[in-house]
């Protein structure tokens, strides 16, 4: 909310002079939160008010161009001027290229010699084939507002020409700019903001509403309040007699355009200036327009209206209206109905203040899409004392300013809702701030806010208040709300410092140490982390080339996603990693390792709806379980992808690309640094190539994939060629709960070396189980140190290495062992994959 | 050199004479030092040190002289012999240390070459923070709290005192997702993990929460839709205000030095009350020392405790969270927001594997 100082301090009872950052100071400290604070101007030098006494149409040019002759002093005292023996002129000529003025009109002009914000000089110069001699200011221009529409007409008689503009136009105010969090419905109005700085600077501040209401006779116009919920209360008066050509006062017209609100006709900015005063927004109706009494009422199925913005809307059943016979009228609160709104003829006007259910209201903006000035306020809830004050003062503005007379009748449908008052002891603010407040304190600051106050004592016999919020303060429900009254206005700062001793605890769980190890791993392995967003596009599914049924193509929609055709929760890490690489690649980075860890969102076969639970106490144990299960399942993933070199090449020689044993590899690094042994299995599976795919188990229990991707998905993406890729689901693999101590034995071992021709189809690794197995204990360690193919060989066969490692727990082992061992080693491979050994 | 042998039994053995062993004494000194390498040493040491080398032609006619001679000539024919070994050792000593050194100075190489054939990698920087964060509160006795990222608008709103259709719920640009009554939402903060500690722990609870949070934020230099907070929270019996300024206050040291501070401006959040916005005061601050914004903080409202089955008569609370995207801009100096989350490994690789 935009606030020019002036008009708050209007409404401060001090004779001190603060500025306005002192202002917005104060308002910081007290919990409103100031966006910016901006003076108006500087404007120096000549800006008078001037009389257009007449236009020259110039029609030579694209567009429409006016010079005119402007009179910027009035004709007594330029007399007096020239007989001062004055030489300047009575009237300027000056080209202007805005036409929403005419001949008579008082503008603002701007003499050579002056400054307008933003350090725009002004000076005699020709223009147009004219010599022009100023310059006819904008709102803008005087830095008023955004207004650029036209040029500022002033209305007649508020000015002559010749006054310094300066002052007339205020142009030496300040404007703050406030956000108001949704709790303080009241501050968002000069009203509520004034009574906050009374509060922050300890002065008295007159109420901006304190309009006296006259006794009324009878009603205004009838009016029935069917559906009491949405509306709390209805007040209506009527003007009739209206000069619907009254122009809207200077000084209103300025306030609300600092405001940032559009001039539209006296009565409309009539009721925008209420609101800004007193928060209460109002709505106007053409009195004849309305046919038959006034009906609130909840919209009928099927019902429509043509709002003020000309759009025709259906209605929602839950949207709360202003009928009459001919239907709906106006969308309570939002926005007024077209058929009956007040015309440039209109000269009877019924004017309404009423109070509407803030969540109704809140629904229907969000329904429509209809943000507005008034619904803003009434979501935040409006001041349900505050209609008949209101109307009163819009009343007597039209009719101080447009010769309406009040009718005497005044409409007051339903009443203000009490509030309930709040009980807590007199200490609580005390206890909850940690500091011991001067005796009074809470009354003192409670009072200050406009509370009721009665000092009692609790059942314990200990000093308590009950209070009593004021009508604007429907915040305060509970001692808690009051405690913060107390709090910010005696000032945070004065709260002390004081470190909670927290019970001794356990430090990280296994799994959080366990992330951290396996991403500080991966680091060390050349990968680096990246943090890519969750949203990817239902097209990638195709593009890695999964089939109609995989489960990863089942994923969670997101309704409003901010790219369009990114709106799915991944399934899977890695469509996110690949652009990523992608990304990098296309910057120049060739050599690509990537990681991240991170969870991915798997919806369940079938969606279980989430239960309605309620927040007074804590929810069942059947509802906390529903709760849980409406949840789709959203594990720890983590995923590898590299491209490029994995050793770059150098003045040392050659270098090795990446390839599908590097993904393999992350994987078993993966394991290794959470402390699990991975069983590594040949599988076919998109997006990998289909002969480049590992499976990976953690015990029978397949955690992920790695490999070389296929080289359509290669191409689909983009990728460069090779790319590889692993993920697994970190959140399967078993905690390692305290990992093996090993006694290592002392004693020597027996190397021997074994090379054994198999079937090439037999994967390695089961070879090397088969070792294993039959080499029993004694088999130490076997590894695999070559791997050969070739006619020696055989057609489909091929020779794998192992240099093998004997060695007993507690003795020397013989050759003959060894050797025992070896060659039940040789035999179990022989039995499972028809080894034998290499000639 | 020995007395002279007055008493040598006339048979006078000319090998034995204190002057031949002096000569061949001095002529293996002489040849010794000569040798350019260990090679020429070890073919001179026979001619010295060997079988037929003078001393031990000498030491053979020992047996020829007098037995009152003999004891006389071996210790003269000993000191000579060790006199010459220790040339020899000496001498080999020298060479060997030589040789070493020349073979280090032949292995030299040009120690500026570069080695990177194994590229580096690095953790992403917010990741480090975040775990900085959470080991600071765990040296307070904390403990780190999880939850899921697509949560229920139970956990979200609701248990947080978000009441239904009020506007505190469209301050959080919140993503939805499929179908439209779905009730569950891309959490907008890490405060669920609040209720979530809240509902499965026994108090006092004194919980940290870092995780990745959504809003529907355009991604810009200052914002992005997908971001990272640090939740704190602590309820136990007796905490106040000023429990939270004394932990903000400690949290602010450790991150940003000891001349970090806090102070607290009213503010609203519907699941604290009262509520605060903490600003740090930061001395690295661009432009110079200053209080820099640095999220929101209040104590926890009744509501939520009631919603969690905690009785606020009893238990009091304050809870406190930050954007960690933006605590890593101000506090490294990062200008835009959006070189956090693209990926470009050139960002992320001056970070290594410790964010500090």
């Amino acid at each position: 909310m935009r606030v020019p100082v002036s008009w708050l301090t209007e409404h401060l009872e001090t004779d001190e002079r603060y500025t306005a950052e002192q202002l917005a100071d104060a308002f910081v400290r007290v919990g409103l939160e100031v966006e910016e604070v901006t003076p108006l101007g500087p404007v120096t030098g000549p800006v008078v008010v001037g009389r257009v006494a007449e236009i020259e149409e110039l029609s030579e040019f694209k567009k429409p161009i006016r010079y005119c002759r402007v009179e910027v002093y009035e004709t007594d005292d330029y007399e007096d001027m020239v007989a001062e023996g004055s030489d300047e002129p009575r009237e300027r000529g000056i080209v202007c290229g805005a036409t929403n003025f005419v001949e008579g009109d008082l503008v603002v002009v701007a003499l050579p010699g002056a400054v307008l914000p933003g350090g725009f000089a002004i000076s005699a110069r020709k223009t147009y084939g004219r010599i022009s001699d100023g310059m006819i200011c904008s709102a803008r221009e005087l830095g008023l507002g955004d207004d650029h529409t036209g040029i500022l007409v002033l209305p007649s008689g508020e000015a002559s020409p010749g006054d310094d503009a300066v002052e007339l136009l205020g142009l030496d105010d300040t404007i703050i700019e406030l956000a108001i969090t949704p709790d303080r419905g009241y501050a968002f109005s000069i009203r509520g903001l004034a009574r906050e700085l009374a509060c922050a600077l300890d002065v008295a501040g007159r109420d901006a509403a304190a309009v006296d209401v006259p006794e009324a006779e009878g009603d205004a116009y009838r009016v029935r309040i069917e559906d009491r919920e949405g509306c709390e209360r209805f007040v209506a008066r009527r003007i009739t007699g209206v000069d619907p050509t009254a122009p809207t006062p200077w000084w209103v017209r300025r306030r609300l355009m600092l405001a940032g609100i559009r001039s539209i006709s006296l009565a409309v900015d009539v009721t925008n200036y209420v609101m800004l005063e007193t928060g209460q927004p109002m709505h106007a109706f053409d009195t004849p327009s309305l046919t038959g009494p006034i009906v609130v009422r909840r919209a009928h199925e099927g019902e429509t209206l043509t709002t003020l913005d000309g759009v025709k809307r259906k209605l929602d059943p839950d949207d709360i209206v202003v009928a009459d016979d001919s239907g709906a009228v106006s969308l309570a609160g939002v926005m007024g109905g077209e058929s009956t709104e007040v015309r440039s003829d209109s000269t009877d006007i019924l004017l309404e203040a009423a109070i509407w259910d803030p969540a109704s209201i809140a629904r229907a903006v969000r329904r429509h899409k209809l943000p507005s000035e008034a619904a803003k306020r009434f979501e935040r809830t409006v001041d349900p004392k505050l209609p008949p004050h209101a109307l009163e003062r819009a009343a007597r503005l039209l009719r101080d300013h447009a010769d309406g007379s009040i009718q005497p009748g005044r409409t007051d449908e339903g009443a203000a809702r009490p509030l309930a008052p709040v009980t807590m002891p007199i200490s609580l603010p005390d206890r909850v701030a940690g500091i011991e407040y001067d005796r009074g304190v809470t009354v003192r600051r409670l009072t200050q806010i406009g509370c009721g106050i009665e000092v009692g004592s609790t059942d314990d016999g200990k000093p308590s208040v009950t209070v009593v919020p004021p009508s604007w303060r429907p915040d305060l429900v509970e001692p808690a709300d009051l405690v913060e009254e107390v709090l910010r206005l005696e000032g945070y700062d004065t709260i002390p410092t004081e470190l909670p001793k927290a019970p001794p605890g356990k430090g990280l769980t296994p799994a959080q140490r366990r992330r951290r190890t396996v991403a500080r791993a991966l680091a060390e392995e050349g990968y680096v982390e990246v943090l890519p967003f969750p949203f990817v596009s239902p097209t990638v599914w195709d593009d890695f080339g999964l089939p109609a049924e995989d489960s990863r193509r089942r994923t969670v929609t997101v309704l409003n996603p901010l790219e369009s055709d990114r709106g799915e929760l991944a399934t899977t890490l890695l469509p996110a990693l690949l652009d990523v690489l992608v990304r990098n690649v296309s910057r120049g980075t060739r050599d690509v390792a990537l990681f991240n860890v991170g969870q991915v969102v798997l919806p369940k076969a079938q969606q279980v709806p989430v239960p309605s639970v309620g927040v007074a106490d804590r929810p069942g144990a059947a509802d906390l379980a529903a709760l849980h299960a409406a949840l789709p399942t959203q594990p720890t993933h983590v995923a590898v992808v590299l491209a490029g070199h994995r050793q770059r090449p150098g003045w040392w020689g050659p270098g090795e690309q990446a390839n599908w044993a590097d993904a393999v590899r992350a994987a078993e690094i993966v394991a290794d640094a959470a402390g699990v042994e991975l069983t590594v299995r040949k599988a076919e599976l998109a997006p990998w190539h289909p002969g480049r795919c590992a499976q990976l188990l953690a015990g029978d229990v397949p955690v992920g994939y790695a490999g070389e991707l296929h080289p359509k998905v290669v191409d689909a993406l983009g990728l460069p060629k090779r790319t590889c890729a692993m993920e697994l689901n970190l959140t399967s693999l078993p905690l390692a709960d305290r990992r093996p101590a090993p006694s290592p034995s002392p004693y020597p071992p027996v190397l021997l070396d074994v090379a054994l021709v198999v079937d090439e189809k037999v994967p390695a690794a089961e070879v090397a189980t088969a070792l294993h197995n039959g080499g029993g204990d004694l088999l130490e360690d076997l590894n695999l140190f070559d791997v050969f193919t070739g006619p020696q060989i055989g057609e489909g066969k091929r020779s794998l290495a192992y240099a093998l490692r004997f060695r007993a727990q507690d003795r020397t082992l013989t050759l003959e062992e060894a050797t025992a061992a070896r060659d039940a080693a040789i035999s179990t491979a022989t039995e499972r994959h028809g080894a034998t050994l290499r000639a | 050199m020995s007395a002279a042998n007055d008493s040598y039994d006339p048979k006078q053995v000319a090998a034995l004479a204190p002057e031949t062993l002096q000569a061949a004494v001095e002529q293996a000194r002489k040849e010794f030092t000569a040798v350019g390498d260990l090679d020429e040493l070890a073919a001179a040491k026979p001619a010295h040190l060997g079988d037929k080398s003078p001393l031990m032609v000498a030491r053979r006619e020992i047996g020829a002289l007098p037995p009152k001679a003999r004891s006389e000539a071996g210790k003269r024919v000993n000191e000579a012999q060790k006199i010459v070994r220790d040339a020899f050792d000496l001498r080999r000593t020298e060479l060997v240390a030589e040789r070493d050194e020349r073979v280090l100075r032949e292995e030299g190489v040009d120690v500026t070459l570069p080695w990177n054939r194994q590229p580096r990698g690095a953790r992403h920087p917010i990741a480090m923070l975040s775990e900085r964060i959470a080991d600071v509160f765990v040296g307070m006795g904390y403990e780190v709290a999880e939850g899921p990222e697509l949560e229920t608008e139970w956990f979200n709103f609701d248990a947080l005192n978000f009441k239904k259709d009020h506007p505190a719920r469209t301050m959080q640009d919140t993503f939805y997702v499929a179908p439209a009554d779905s009730g569950l939402v891309l959490r907008t903060h890490t405060s669920p993990v609040q209720i979530r500690a809240l509902l499965e722990r026994d108090l006092p609870v004194y919980v940290v929460c870092p995780g990745r949070t959504f809003r529907t934020d355009e991604l810009d230099s200052t914002h992005t839709p997908v971001f990272h907070q640090v939740e704190g929270l602590a309820v136990d019996k007796g905490l106040t205000m000023a429990h939270l300024k004394g932990t903000l206050d400690a949290f602010a040291r450790a991150m940003f030095g000891d001349k970090a501070k806090i102070r607290l401006r009213p503010s609203y959040f519907p699941f604290t009350e009262p509520s605060a916005e903490p600003d740090v005061w930061f001395e690295e601050k661009k432009g110079g020392p200053g209080w820099v914004e640095w999220g929101g903080c209040g104590m926890v409202n009744p509501n939520v405790l009631r919603a969690c089955g905690i009785d606020p008569d009893v238990y009091s609370g304050f809870a406190f969270g930050m954007g960690i995207e933006r605590t890593l801009q101000f506090r490294n100096g990062i200008p835009d927001m959006r070189d956090m989350v693209e990926g470009d490994v050139r960002f992320t690789m001056p970070f290594g594997t410790d964010a500090s």
